[in-house]
């Protein structure tokens, strides 16, 4: 599949008044065409800063982009002017935020707000961005658009707003929609309302969707591709059951362990031990070595290269080493691992007579 | 602060009017939720002032009649048939309900008596004559101060950090440091004396002699509006819904004036009704140094010499004032931000 967005070798800084915070240390990935890449991990591991800086939307006064590349049809966008910066937000590239009840202006009413890029970047007249605008807010499953336009944004309810931000970003049909955390504010049953539209939406328009979370449950849902984000580095990159039943980093390991289920009754609850890392020094070696339960000598003193477990599936682990122990995955993931055919707990269906 | 005595006097005799204010914007609320119209909720509001006002000029009447001593108690040593004869012509001499419903009755028809310290004169038109002046100069300052404020405060939060920022900033403290009376002295002497460009004082020379009290006077306002404008813009641009215009394409400037100004704006309306009211109400510090014939001198000589006509139609006046000054900012608060609209509610 043809690559719209490749991210190489990113690694980016912070300049505060604590010292200099290494928030991004060498990200890659690419996204493909119409597909869904779900990225997760903990708070403060550089999910949201990653994807900001793909729209250039960090502050410009503290952030240095020290090294790598964002290329976007082509061209990097790390080296293009904010002039040409801002012909490509809200067309090509747009996103959506966490929280809907402070992401809308409030002295603006709606439609105004969703004609905005409308009228910024399609040489159409006012009516007919006012008509498009109704069109956009009809496709997201809003009510009366005609008589909701004129109105302002606290006259409607955190999932309607946040259909409004969807209206807003789908309203050029942008190449890559950027959701960061788009249903964590929001209850459960419109959360999986608004999953359901964005996934109906991203079929109707061929948009490719970077999906910004921490709810596993979430990214089974929507992603075609997970990255798993930790110390400001992806440690695991692979498709949504490589990565759900096949996990190869001890940190991916623990984030399913601490994934609560249904059948799960008694069981304790797991929470990964320690705390993230401080990104002001961050650790040499593998930045989860100090929580792993799995570290070797080497996680301390080398950081991991990727080691490919399939042509889809990548972890940055030294027990993927030839020359590593083989170890015991905890209880929970080896269940996991036996319903993937290919993993070395691969038990077949059938009694085990499976070729 | 001495230079907004008149005001702060007011609000010492008119503690009523802050509690009545406080009902009616319960009031409001209620309102807000039946979803009535502008004109219902203006005409509730007129209503309102009007029994405010009622309360301020009963309160007023009583507390000067439990002051001790009278106008006349001031003058030469008159006998007691004198004093009787000066007494029954100012009706001082009828029992107080008599005299009360008489005061009210004049009040309704706008004639607050004559004054005891200026012969014969009918306040009414004193407090007309007086409060011309001051109300220019109030005005003139207040749109000058407001303005150059925000214009420095947005200056000083889009270019953060920077030597238009700290200049800013700068110009605020001292505005906020110099007492007016400094700045207006400092004034007089370098651009009336020294370069003698505009009149030293007095209220002679119509716009011309307006220009330099309304400078000194708009000093206050104008540092003011540009600290508040600076925090709420800083604040404002900080926002989610900032982060989302720019993830849009808006440029800096769309950002600015499109969707940071007018939230920004909020807050500083509630500083500007208070500062309007003690602005267009007089200083009198600056209308002692450029010699204006203003009201607020007026209105603290009435009180050394217990003038009870003209302080009651002067306390009237500033009470008409800041009430209507009020209306006008709870009106200007639902034009500026549709959450509090009084005609909103979901259709």
């Amino acid at each position: 599949m043809e690559k719209i967005l490749e991210v190489k070798d990113l690694e980016l800084s912070f300049h505060t008044f604590a010292g200099e915070v290494k928030a991004i240390r060498g990200v890659d990935f690419d996204l493909k065409k119409g597909e869904t890449l779900a990225i997760v991990g903990e708070s403060g591991s550089g999910k949201s800063v990653t994807t900001k800086a793909i729209m250039r939307l960090l502050p410009e006064n503290n952030t240095e982009y020290k090294n790598g590349q964002i290329l976007f049809d082509g061209k990097d966008i790390l080296k293009l002017s904010e002039k040409e910066m801002q012909k490509i937000r809200g067309k090509d590239i747009s996103m959506i935020f966490q929280d809907p009840m402070t992401s809308l202006n409030p002295t603006m009413t709606v439609g105004k707000q969703i004609m905005e890029p409308i009228l910024k970047h399609q040489n159409v007249s006012k009516a007919e961005a006012k008509k498009k605008a109704i069109e956009l807010l009809q496709l997201v499953g809003m009510p009366k658009p005609e008589l909701r336009i004129k109105q302002y944004p606290h006259q409607f309810s955190g999932g309607q707003r946040q259909r409004i931000v969807i209206a807003i970003a789908l309203a050029c049909n942008p190449h890559i929609l950027i959701a960061d955390e788009p249903t964590t504010a929001l209850d459960v049953t419109i959360q999986a309302q608004i999953l359901e539209l964005m996934k109906s939406l991203q079929k109707k328009i061929n948009t490719s969707i970077i999906f910004i979370t921490h709810d596993l449950g979430v990214v089974a849902n929507v992603a075609d591709r997970v990255a798993v984000m930790y110390g400001g580095k992806i440690v695991e990159i692979g498709n949504v059951d490589e990565i759900f039943y096949n996990p190869q980093h001890p940190y991916t390991w623990g984030l399913l362990s601490s994934m609560p289920s249904l059948d799960a009754k008694d069981e304790k609850l797991y929470a990964i031990p320690g705390t993230p890392p401080d990104l002001l020094s961050p650790p040499k070696g593998d930045a989860f070595a100090l929580r792993s339960e799995y570290a070797m000598q080497i996680d301390l003193e080398e950081a991991p290269p990727f080691f490919k477990v399939s042509d889809t599936h990548y972890a940055a682990t030294w027990l993927l080493h030839p020359d590593a122990p083989t170890v015991e995955p905890p209880a929970i993931i080896i269940e996991r691992m036996k319903r993937f055919p290919g993993s070395r707990y691969y038990e077949a269906e059938n009694g085990g007579n499976h070729q | 602060m001495e230079e907004l005595l008149p005001y702060t006097l007011f609000l010492k005799l008119t503690k009523l009017t802050k509690n009545s204010h406080f009902t009616f914007r319960c009031f409001v609320r209620g309102i807000i939720i039946g979803g009535a119209s502008m004109a219902k909720y203006i005409t509730k509001r007129i209503i309102y002032m009007i029994i405010t006002l009622f309360l301020i000029a009963s309160f007023t009447f009583f507390l000067m009649k439990m002051l001790p001593g009278s106008p006349i108690s001031s003058a030469p040593k008159l006998s007691p048939e004198q004093l009787a004869v000066v007494e029954a012509k100012y009706g001082l001499d009828k029992p107080l309900p008599e005299q009360y419903v008489q005061y009210l009755g004049n009040m309704l028809k706008l004639d607050f008596g004559v004054s005891f310290q200026f012969k014969g004169a009918d306040v009414t038109q004193l407090i007309i004559d007086r409060a011309g002046p001051s109300f220019q100069l109030g005005m003139q300052a207040l749109v000058l101060g407001t303005i150059l404020g925000i214009i420095l405060g947005m200056v000083a939060a889009l270019k953060q950090n920077t030597v238009w920022d700290y200049g800013s900033t700068l110009i605020a403290i001292f505005g906020l440091s110099i007492p007016s009376f400094v700045f207006a002295a400092v004034l007089q002497y370098w651009v009336g004396v020294k370069w003698e460009l505009l009149p030293v004082a007095l209220w002679k020379d119509g716009f011309a002699s307006s220009i330099m009290p309304t400078i000194a006077l708009a000093i206050g306002p104008l540092a003011t509006a540009a600290r508040f404008v600076r925090t709420e813009m800083i604040e404002v641009l900080g926002s989610d819904y900032i982060m989302l215009a720019k993830a849009k394409g808006a440029s800096r400037f769309e950002i600015a004036f499109k969707h940071a100004f007018r939230n920004a704006l909020i807050p500083l309306i509630t500083v500007l009704g208070p500062l309007a009211a003690a602005l267009v109400t007089g200083s009198l510090v600056v209308e002692r140094i450029f010699s204006i014939p203003g009201i607020g001198e007026q209105f603290v000589k009435s009180i050394n010499m217990n003038d009870f006509p003209v302080i009651m139609g002067t306390t009237m006046f500033y009470s008409i004032l800041l009430i209507t000054i009020i209306l006008i900012v709870d009106i200007l608060y639902g034009i500026i931000d549709p959450r509090i609209r009084l005609t909103g509610g979901n259709k």
